[in-house]
């Protein structure tokens, strides 16, 4: 339904024009089924997603990681937690020239910049989340015989959970921000290469129908971490005590 | 009165003593909050910390659940001096601590499932308790599903099911409300004359404390200490419907209220 209106409304501004390069709804989905049918928007994705996905995994992994550690840790925070907290508020773009110096424009640099994007949203999220343990649960737990082990696995990775999953939604958008960013910025390969070519030839429709494209992938990607959670703390979706 | 009262440290042989506090000291940075407290448990009665809040009674009760470390002192549970919790002791939350993304039976076999014992085990006897404290057909629900009073019922069966000889009660029935909490009052005191288990209460309701006790120690604060215990003596073995209307329970809830109006604010 919101789809509807906003689909509507798109059709609408392309065709009052807001502006000469601002195509119509139509228009940009008639470019997404050329791409599409063509093969080259599979040909640009097999590019995009390379740094995409390692950079997500990565972050994911190694965000959560950090994160545990962090909320668990004061030390721990004391050490890392403002290194997290000043890549959230660097100006990312300003950042990406003194990257291409260190590690070049291949794929690390890519890497890099999603990582930069994704990461800290995930670490402070996580650990956060650790820090907020109801302590009467841990104390419920460690009264009734759990070991570290056991009060980290069975009660502060479910109880951080749905705040965890919340930090990877919001780092898996930062992080397919960062691939387009990093395709625009470093090299122009795959969907950036497809945004930034159909750009300079004024073929605004394939423009426009490469971004629809990636937000659409951004969506899918989001609605399966969502299917995740759901698989692994089934619990989550079942509402909370508010008391 | 009719009030068998004796000094601040009863004299029992040691048989008798399901859990015994010696010499406890615990401060908080530079707050003082236990002083050289001793007090015996009695086996298979129940004991109930009473006292103004900010007394320690809750510290009392979480150094002998093994969750907190005393600065000196020692805790012995039949007989054994304590280093940390320990399966002959099993606490009841004031806030239930109720696992959310868990149902019933999970939750209530959650200290058996810590003790390694294999599912359809523990489910079986989740199951029975949960049977007992009466919340059967509710296996599958989750606590937000639940009532208050219902919620609280959860932590008992989760308590019971792990079979200890000591049940550590902080406050269980403060945040039910009254009628739910006069129903608990009674189920409890069956519950001591069922199970030949020890039962520590700590509650800072005068009249309940009188309802379920077999011995009231009053706790002073700042630092805490026990000022006195009291053992109700001619209402225990009455129907739960006489307690409250015993000339021994009204004289009582009065003596108490004496000796703590000063200490509150």
């Amino acid at each position: 339904m919101s789809a509807v209106i906003v689909f509507s409304a798109w059709e609408i501004a392309g065709r009052v024009p807001i502006s000469y390069s601002f195509p119509t709804f139509l228009e940009s989905m008639a470019a997404l089924a050329v791409i599409t049918l063509d093969g080259s928007i599979f040909v640009a994705y097999a590019e995009t997603l390379k740094p995409l996905v390692t950079g997500i995994a990565i972050s994911g992994v190694l965000g959560v990681g950090i994160g545990l550690w962090v909320g668990l840790s004061e030390k721990f925070e004391w050490l890392f937690a403002p290194i997290f907290i000043v890549m959230q508020a660097a100006p990312l773009a300003a950042l990406i020239p003194l990257l291409v110096m260190i590690y070049g424009i291949g794929l690390t640099s890519k890497v890099f910049v999603v990582c930069i994007m994704a990461m800290p949203v995930i670490v402070l999220n996580t650990a956060s989340a650790v820090r907020n343990t109801p302590v009467s649960l841990k104390e419920m737990a460690r009264s009734f015989l759990a070991n570290d082990h056991e009060v980290l696995l069975k009660v502060i990775i479910p109880a951080a959970s749905p705040i965890i999953f919340s930090g990877l939604r919001l780092g898996v958008s930062a992080g397919f921000i960062g691939a387009i960013l990093s395709e625009l910025k470093i090299t122009p390969t795959g969907v950036g290469d497809i945004i930034t070519f159909s750009r300079s030839i004024a073929d605004y429709p394939t423009m426009y129908a490469a971004i629809f494209s990636i937000i659409l992938l951004a969506v899918l990607f989001l609605n399966l971490l969502e299917k995740l959670e759901n698989y692994l703390f089934e619990g989550n979706n079942r509402g909370y005590i508010s008391d | 009165m009719a009030i068998s009262q004796t000094s601040a440290q009863p004299l029992a042989s040691t048989a008798d003593i399901a859990v015994s506090v010696r010499n406890i000291s615990k401060k908080y940075n530079q707050t003082e909050a236990l002083r050289n407290l001793s007090l015996d448990f009695p086996k298979g009665e129940l004991t109930s910390l009473l006292g103004p809040s900010g007394c320690g009674k809750t510290t009392l009760l979480k150094i002998i659940a093994g969750l907190l470390d005393a600065n000196s002192g020692t805790v012995q549970v039949g007989g054994q001096t304590i280093s940390g919790p320990g399966p002959d002791r099993a606490f009841v939350f004031q806030d239930f601590a109720l696992m959310p993304w868990a149902n019933v039976i999970r939750n209530v076999a959650f200290g058996l499932e810590l003790r390694g014992i294999a599912k359809s085990e523990r489910e079986a006897i989740a199951e029975k308790y949960i049977a007992s404290v009466g919340l059967t057909g509710f296996e599958k629900s989750f606590p937000h599903e639940l009532s208050g009073g219902m919620r609280q019922r959860v932590g008992l069966a989760r308590a019971l099911s792990v079979n200890a000889q000591v049940l550590l009660l902080d406050e269980p029935f403060s945040a039910v409300d009254e009628q739910t909490r006069r129903k608990f009052q009674e189920d409890l005191l069956a519950l001591v004359q069922n199970e030949s288990k020890t039962f520590i209460f700590v509650t800072h309701s005068i009249e309940e404390a009188v309802y379920v006790s077999d011995q009231i120690a009053i706790l002073l604060p700042r630092p805490s200490r026990v000022s006195e215990i009291i053992r109700p003596s001619s209402f225990r073995g009455k129907s739960v419907d006489n307690i409250r209307r015993d000339p021994e329970y009204l004289d009582i809830v009065d003596q108490i209220w004496a000796s703590l109006r000063s200490y509150v604010e």
